[in-house]
């Protein structure tokens, strides 16, 4: 078996909240649905974020509203129903790991497993123990691993309590980046070999552009936005709140041929195509691509003499209307929509309008391994557990 | 090795047994109440508070005379006890035996309580993730975490109870073979002309014990740490 069946008629909903919780002076609302796959919640710190995965996981009880999961309802106010965490078949990950100290590697992976009744058990020890690359620790304490080891470790002991849906807590966040590159495969391989919904907590743009399905966006204990996260990334008015240095369009990608000579891969996509250093993906394979605002200039006619090679076709949508030397400004390609980040000078210099045809210049060198990533869903590959 | 006379032999043994049984019957309730002063809040947590380590700061004889009351065999509840239970604390060895848990019970409390405390309910709160319900997270998480501290504080209750003397002559005398332990045999020849020899020899071997006894706490504690840490 290779995920849990859904339950109920509401089998593409992974999530369901509509939700009120008052502590002190903070009140959070959220009230979202979300579709399959890997949901982010995106937001500062102190915007909800945990508050709202440990309402999810039932470590806290909101004063009014209702969650439902995989279309199993476990908080009802109205109608007085409360799961505790232990029945809400989530697998947890948190920020910090929570390994328990006293039991090896094995008795920590084997705990959730040991609660779970046969009969609802779905992933297998080995399995798991191959998927993340645990055989080597099995005997090891947990004050013995490094901190990528215990991320891993704990993402096992969620997945062998055979969860209906994961809930991670920036999983990444304690981690330097070169523990973060080695956990986001292993988290990649979970998105698309399992057919778990995830939710994924996050304050990094980049690891949601990566992983995430859906976002949603939280500020201030409310709901911004929330949607699918290519339509998410591309809207300018969300800015502020997606953050500026990072933030770009996300748009789904091909994998066509490799030049042998200038060690290029084309990526095609509905508005064109892009140039990039070389790929390890198959030919075929799905790759997403995050074009960060800032690493896109914009021309009115195609540039001859210039070095940057990736010049897409595309017409301007809006401009963005804040204030200061720099604006957003939204393209439309084929139907894709990107965004570029220019100085308001160079907008008002191309009189840059809704309308305005242009060419959207793409340095290939800002297409690397911290903006590429294969798609969700790209590896048809589903893994037994 | 010097042979032990029949007096010490006695004097040695009872203390073993006494601190022993003061030890470990003490043990859970020491356990119930480190958990609830260390994870719960209740109004008048203050109160119970102060009335656990009240014996450390009592003079030992007030202690002492307060067992004689309430456990003596006409006392609130030295008599309900004997009624119902059979039980008898008054000039019986089982006297000596709560009085050194009353007096050890505030040590124990309070190192098993430390251990609670420096336990992260963060590691509670995964188990209850992972399907463990209430029980099943004490005995499988908080329980052995705060194996340190039980360790800890057992032998600290039972090395306390070998040194216990002030509450245990009030409540229950000197009576041979039933309450003389090693410091009341100490205590009871030093009031005799010409027992210094057996005092020096009962005092050597009371050292020998609790060094013992230190030790082989020391040595739980390590053992302990080297395995949960």
């Amino acid at each position: 078996m290779i995920a849990p069946a859904p339950l109920s008629s509401e089998p593409a909903t992974s999530l369901a909240i509509d939700i009120e919780h008052r502590v002190g002076h903070f009140t959070l609302a959220a009230k979202v649905s979300t579709g399959p796959g890997v949901t982010a919640l995106f937001g500062r710190s102190g915007s909800g974020k945990t508050t709202l995965v440990n309402l999810i996981a039932g470590l806290i009880r909101p004063q009014r509203g209702r969650i439902v999961l995989g279309g199993r309802v476990v908080f009802d106010s109205a109608a007085g129903i409360d799961l505790p965490p232990r029945r809400r078949q989530i697998g947890y990950v948190f920020q910090d790991a929570r390994l328990f100290p006293h039991l090896s590697v094995r008795h920590n992976l084997l705990y959730g497993r040991w609660f779970t009744p046969a009969n609802r058990r779905y992933a297998h020890v080995d399995a798991v123990v191959e998927l993340l690359g645990l055989g080597a620790l099995l005997e090891r304490r947990p004050l013995h691993l490094s901190g990528g080891e215990k991320q891993r470790v704990a993402i096992g002991r969620a997945l062998l309590a055979s969860p209906r849906i994961v809930l991670m807590d920036e999983p990444l966040a304690a981690l330097d980046s070169a523990r973060k590159a080695e956990i986001l495969p292993y988290i990649e391989r979970l998105r698309d070999e399992l057919a778990l919904p995830i939710i994924y907590v996050s304050h990094a743009i980049d690891e949601v552009a990566r992983l995430a399905d859906w976002l949603v966006l939280l500020d201030a204990g409310r709901i911004a936005a929330a949607g699918r996260v290519d339509e998410m990334m591309s809207r300018i008015d969300l800015r502020p709140l997606t953050g500026r240095y990072e933030a770009g369009a996300l748009i789904e990608t091909r994998v066509g041929e490799t030049d042998g000579r200038y060690d290029l891969t084309t990526l095609t996509f509905a508005g064109g195509t892009l140039r990039v250093p070389r790929l390890t993906q198959p030919q075929g394979s799905l790759v997403r691509v995050r074009i960060r605002a800032r690493d896109m200039a914009i021309a009115l006619t195609l540039p001859q003499d210039i070095s940057i090679q990736n010049a897409v076709a595309a017409r301007v949508v809006e401009i963005g209307t804040e204030p200061g030397p720099i604006v957003e400004v939204a393209l439309e390609a084929g139907g894709i929509r990107l965004v570029a980040r220019i100085t308001r000078l160079s907008a008002d210099l191309l009189r840059l309008a809704p309308g305005t045809p242009v060419w959207a210049l793409i340095k290939s060198v800002a297409l690397d391994r911290h903006t590429l990533s294969p798609s969700p869903g790209g590896s048809q590959a589903e893994l037994e557990l | 090795m010097p042979t032990l006379t029949p007096l010490e032999i006695e004097a040695l043994s009872l203390s073993l047994k006494v601190g022993l049984w003061s030890a470990l019957t003490s043990l859970p309730i020491a356990i119930a109440v480190a958990v609830i002063l260390g994870r719960t809040h209740f109004p008048g947590k203050s109160l119970v508070d102060t009335l656990v380590y009240l014996p450390l700061v009592l003079p030992p004889v007030v202690t002492g005379y307060f067992l004689l009351v309430l456990f003596g065999r006409r006392g609130p509840i030295g008599g309900p006890l004997e009624h119902w239970f059979g039980l008898v604390f008054a000039f019986r060895w089982t006297g000596a035996a709560l009085a050194s848990a009353v007096m050890g019970f505030p040590l124990m409390v309070r190192a098993i309580r430390l251990s609670v405390e420096a336990i992260d309910p963060g590691l509670e709160q995964a188990a209850a993730t992972l399907g463990a319900g209430r029980i099943a997270v004490f005995v499988t998480v908080t329980l052995p975490l705060m194996l340190p501290g039980i360790i800890a504080g057992t032998l600290l209750g039972f090395a306390r109870s070998l040194g216990e003397f002030g509450a245990t002559i009030t409540f229950v005398s000197n009576i041979p073979g039933e309450t003389r332990t090693l410091p009341i045999a100490i205590y009871g020849l030093t009031q005799v002309p010409g027992g210094d020899a057996a005092v020096l020899r009962l005092v050597l071997l009371s050292v020998a014990v609790s060094i013992g006894a230190l030790l082989a706490s020391e040595l739980l504690a390590r053992r302990i740490a080297r395995t949960t840490a």
